[in-house]
């Protein structure tokens, strides 16, 4: 696909077997450590990537620059040869470190070695979740309700490939032996296996169904999104460098899973208009269409929502705390908050439960960077919900989707002991528990969802419960072949 | 800066006498001669100074006097043997004066210890007055105490009245360990401050003859004749002349023949090189005699000691020792050759025995060694005992790229088993597989093969080999990392890392004092400005805090 790059785009080293803008050919340690990792991670890609499709021809986009205008390139390729590397944003001259207690230094080049065993955790909790989301969807290219999604869902997958090297080259780059192990180690855990399972529980849920997959690009890429933006106020300047680059990717991710369920959305509320259906929750009726009936999508949402809040780990944290004092992970948009970005003063009110009732504490600021970033995590996904009501409305269907309380379903953090409802209400055990399938998907809504994921595998075709995307990818038209599935013949 | 080196003629507190096979060794220690201002040496009190000297003539008499076969330690002041470690001196010092103080003079003691013992030459303490503290832990060094019954001298140990410290010198251990004395005695012994004298002191085990003072010198002379007589040493051999050290130390640089120091101040590291022979090994134990001072294995060793007492001592922030090795290694085998197969010679053994102090002295270093095996190396034999003395030890596994240096081996000896034991009495390869003595076994089969990195990583010799790609950079990790830690957590850690295995009164010696002597120095009840430590001598009680801890 070499010729394809056009040559006026190319400030990535492509000669290099490992495309790369690390001048990667001149760093024998780390060249060496790429090249030793490289095939183990093609292994881990043929055995746990997307299961049937890996000899297929897939209209993927490739990173070639790293200037967020015109930065990729579209090609058919085979998912193993992609050519996953090492990029990073250009290096800003100057960079200083812009909060914690080294605010203002120049930004570290080299990690500092009292921060090393802390940054190297983040970093591998970081790229623990790249691959466990491919492995979560490897069953997902069986059930596509198009080509155009198929291609959607592997070009997240070979992403999140590649931000998985990202997060290598860092731990094989600044870590020694152990950053090695660490590399290793990270092809060596499965997603939902008991005996060596990913390190977050969310990565560990499956991802059973393509409406999942919509609300897992949403919801948990978003998870990614406000991490990797914490990280890229790290003072650790190639951690951060690193980062910037994935958000641009990111947002592609989010971008498939907002207007996926958008599309699931739209082609239900038309589906129940065409039918002259207008109770949402009329669900025999509105299955029946061969859509699926919006509080069902509720409930994935509410499920999604909920597992991935608890990523953000306890909302106070000392933990937290450290990585912020020591300048290596910051708050969302870090910069352009207006305080003194050192926090030894300050208080931040953290929602917890108190005596039966939800109630804001005040807590140091410091030890509750963790509650800022959830909470500034569900804002961030509101926007998302909001134009999904308001596409329902338009459609003239009287349904709202919530954004389910902060503390529904929670495992980890302020609520993990209560027992609360998508509404915010504190109900003992019992109740909660009666009622636990009307918030949360039960085994009959897997099940309908299941039956009704057929494959649509025709070219510019869409499966009855999806709608057909507004544009297509790279402006092709909407029968463009954008999976050659059994490859091609020439 | 505190200097090791020293000659008898420059001796300040010490005199040498010989009578034929009996050595005095007799303390008159120059009050006015103080390493440091502020304090005065009565009454044969000691500091680093004085402990310097004791610490030259001892290996003198080892080296330089074949012929000594018993020495007697005795005081040049009337009525008084010592009053052990100067109080105004150790109230002035600071905290990590005071542990260096504390380890350098148990290493002397030690090694009058091993003099008695292994050298077969044996020291008796001629108590002709006071012997307290220090003074007392000096005679408890030596293998027979003599106390005169004068109706006043005494021996004691009168810290935990008096100081509210602890008997520095492994006073404690050595009462009840070595003079074995029973511990409800000792624990009388040790908290009166007048001590114990004429009959009670032999009864009680503390001294093993009380003699009237008229005929004390002459008993005193009788005794050291007859210890004399029993020794293995020879009488007419030609003694070793230990000649000045060539060091230079210039900056951040400090040369010998044989070893480089270079540290690197902003890392706190210093990288120590031990350089093999250039020559070949003398044909025999004649040529290797005629070397004397010269002949490598003795050379490289005095210039290893003096210069780990100099990084001790001296460069106090300077947390990582590196030791590397340069030179022909198949140079060594045969001085291994000639030091092992003449063991009974009275010069070989000194100088295993000293190679046996030496590393001893290594393990006992508060700082963190590694051992880096690299291309250009030579650790063969003794100088791989360094690699199993190291906290951890990386090797280089193949050659540089570019570079033709042939790739790092290590070769095994005689040396790396039961020759060099540790403070616990086990070899250090005894120590590092004290789960797995296949393994000891296993490697011993393999004496005097050459093993390479990845075999070493393999049998476990080595804690890691990276090869030229990654070694730069593995290395400087640890080495960053390491340094950022609290130093004390590591003195403790490496303390309590390196001497796995059975207790020896050694390590009890070390073990207990360097921790409780060492907190003890640090509270308030000893050091604070109402402590004891700073109120004695002032008449004024100190105030305790009567909490237990
Ligand atoms: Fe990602
Ligand atoms: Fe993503």
């Amino acid at each position: 696909m070499s010729e394809s790059i056009r040559a006026d785009l190319v400030e990535v080293n492509y000669d290099d077997l490992i495309p790369n803008n690390v001048d990667l050919s001149n760093d024998r340690r780390l060249k060496k450590a790429l090249e030793e990792w490289q095939p183990n991670y093609i292994d881990w890609w043929k055995d746990m990537g997307p299961e049937g499709f890996q000899e297929s021809e897939v209209y993927l986009r490739t990173a070639v620059g790293v200037d967020p205008q015109g930065w990729a390139v579209f090609d058919h390729v085979k998912m193993p040869e992609y050519r996953w590397g090492i990029l990073l944003a250009p290096k800003e001259e100057g960079r200083k470190i812009n909060f914690g207690k080294h605010k203002g230094e120049p930004a570290w080049q080299e990690v500092p070695a009292e921060y090393r065993s802390l940054l190297r955790r983040l970093i591998v909790i970081q790229g623990d979740t790249e691959p466990a989301s491919v492995e979560q969807q490897r069953y997902l290219g069986k059930t596509a309700p198009s080509l155009y999604d198929m291609r959607n869902l592997f070009q997240v997958n070979v992403e999140e490939g590649r931000h998985l090297w990202a997060m290598v080259y860092l731990l094989q780059k600044y870590f020694g032996k152990e950053g090695r192990q660490d590399a290793e180690d990270l092809l060596q855990r499965r997603s939902g296996d008991e005996d060596r399972p990913r390190l977050l529980g969310a990565f560990n849920e499956e991802t059973p169904d393509w409406l999942s997959f919509f609300m897992f690009t949403y919801f948990t890429d978003r998870d990614g999104k406000m991490q990797l933006a914490a990280l890229a106020e790290s003072g650790f300047d190639p951690l951060s460098r690193t980062c910037r680059f994935m958000l641009t990717e990111e947002a592609h991710h989010m971008f498939v899973g907002e207007s996926g369920v958008s599309r699931v959305v739209e082609k239900t509320c038309q589906a129940m208009n065409d039918a002259g259906i207008t109770d949402p929750y009329d669900i025999e009726a509105v299955r029946k269409l061969g859509v699926i009936d919006l509080p069902t999508i509720q409930k994935k949402l509410n499920f999604h929502v909920s597992v991935t809040e608890d990523l953000f780990g306890a909302e106070v944290s000392t933990n937290g705390a450290s990585a912020f004092e020591a300048g290596l992970k910051g708050r969302f948009e870090e910069t352009k908050i207006d305080d003194d970005h050192q926090l030894h003063d300050a208080t931040f009110d953290v929602w917890r439960v108190v005596d039966g009732q939800i109630v804001q504490e005040t807590e140091p600021a410091l030890n509750a960077v963790n509650a800022r970033l959830v909470y500034d995590y569900i804002n961030d996904a509101a926007g998302g919900v909001k134009r999904w009501n308001k596409l329902i409305k338009k459609m003239g269907i009287d349904f709202d989707l919530k954004m389910p309380h902060m503390g529904f379903n929670r495992r980890i953090g302020e609520f993990a002991e209560s027992f609360i409802t998508p509404e915010g209400e504190i109900v003992d055990e019992a109740t909660w528990t009666a009622k636990e399938f009307d918030y949360l998907p039960n085994e009959a809504d897997l099940l309908f969802l299941k039956e009704l994921m057929q494959p649509e595998y025709r070219q510019g075709e869409y499966a009855t419960w999806i709608a057909a995307p507004k544009v297509g990818i790279n402006s092709k038209p909407g029968d463009f072949e954008y999976v050659k599935i059994y490859g091609s013949s020439n | 800066m505190i200097d090791f080196q020293t000659s008898p003629q420059d001796y300040k507190h010490w005199k040498l006498d010989f009578d034929g096979p009996v050595a005095y060794l007799t303390m008159d220690v120059n009050a006015e001669a103080t390493l440091k201002p502020g304090y005065e040496l009565k009454m044969n009190s000691y500091d680093l100074g004085v402990d310097i000297e004791l610490y030259d003539a001892v290996q003198r008499l080892r080296f330089e006097h074949p012929e000594i076969k018993s020495v007697v330690m005795r005081s040049g002041k009337d009525r008084i043997f010592c009053a052990g470690a100067n109080i105004r001196m150790l109230g002035k010092s600071s905290h990590a004066h005071k542990v260096n103080f504390c380890k350098f003079t148990n290493e002397t003691r030690n090694s009058i210890e091993d003099a008695s013992e292994h050298s077969h030459q044996r020291y008796i303490s001629a108590v002709n007055g006071t012997a307290a503290g220090g003074g007392y832990e000096l005679a408890l060094a030596t293998d027979y105490i003599m106390l005169i019954d004068d109706g006043s001298a005494t021996v004691s140990l009168p810290e935990v009245p008096l100081l509210a410290v602890l008997p520095g010198t492994g006073g404690l251990t050595r009462v009840v360990d070595k003079r074995k004395v029973r511990r409800d005695r000792a624990d009388i012994f040790c908290s009166i401050e007048e001590g114990a004298r004429g009959q009670r002191a032999v009864d009680w085990r503390l001294v093993d003859e009380s003699i009237k003072g008229s005929i004390f010198e002459e008993e005193v002379a009788k005794r050291a004749h007859a210890f004399a007589a029993d020794s293995d040493r020879p009488s007419d051999a030609k003694g070793v002349t230990f000649t000045p050290l060539n060091r230079k130390i210039d900056g951040d640089r400090v040369q010998y023949d044989l070893i480089d120091i270079e540290i690197n101040r902003s890392g706190r590291v210093a990288t120590v090189t031990l350089k093999a022979p250039t020559d070949a090994a003398p044909a025999d134990l004649a040529g290797a005699h005629a070397q004397g001072a010269d002949f490598w294995p003795l050379a490289l060793c005095r210039q290893f000691d003096d210069a780990l007492l100099h990084l001790r001592t001296n460069e106090t922030e300077i947390g990582t020792v590196i030791f590397k090795t340069s030179g022909n290694g198949s140079l060594i085998e045969a001085y291994e050759k000639l030091l092992e197969d003449n063991a009974d010679d009275w010069l070989m053994r000194e100088i295993i025995l000293y190679w046996k102090r030496t590393l001893k002295r290594v393990d006992m270093t508060s700082r963190t060694l590694v051992t880096l095996i690299e291309p250009g190396s030579c650790f063969v034999g003794i100088l791989a005992e360094l690699i199993f003395a190291a906290d951890r030890s990386y090797m280089l596994d193949g050659q540089i790229e570019g570079d033709d240096t042939p790739e790092a081996k290590i070769k095994l000896s005689a040396f790396n088993f039961a020759m060099m034991p540790m403070s616990n009495d086990l070899t250090r390869l005894e120590t590092r597989f004290l789960g797995e003595p296949e393994t000891v076994e296993r490697v011993k089969a393999m004496i005097g093969q050459e093993i390479n990195g990845a075999e070493a990583n393999k049998l476990g010799l080595v804690t890691d080999a990276y090869d030229d790609i990654d070694w730069e950079e593995d290395v400087r990790l640890f080495l960053e990392e390491r340094v950022g830690y609290s130093p004390d957590a590591l003195t403790g850690m490496e303390a309590n890392l390196r001497f796995a295995g059975p207790e020896t009164m050694e390590t009890k010696i070390f073990g207990r004092l360097t921790a409780w002597q060492n907190w003890i120095f640090q509270r308030p009840n000893a050091v604070a400005d109402d402590g004891a430590l700073k109120l004695y001598g002032t008449g004024t009680r100190p105030s305790y805090d009567f909490n237990r801890v």
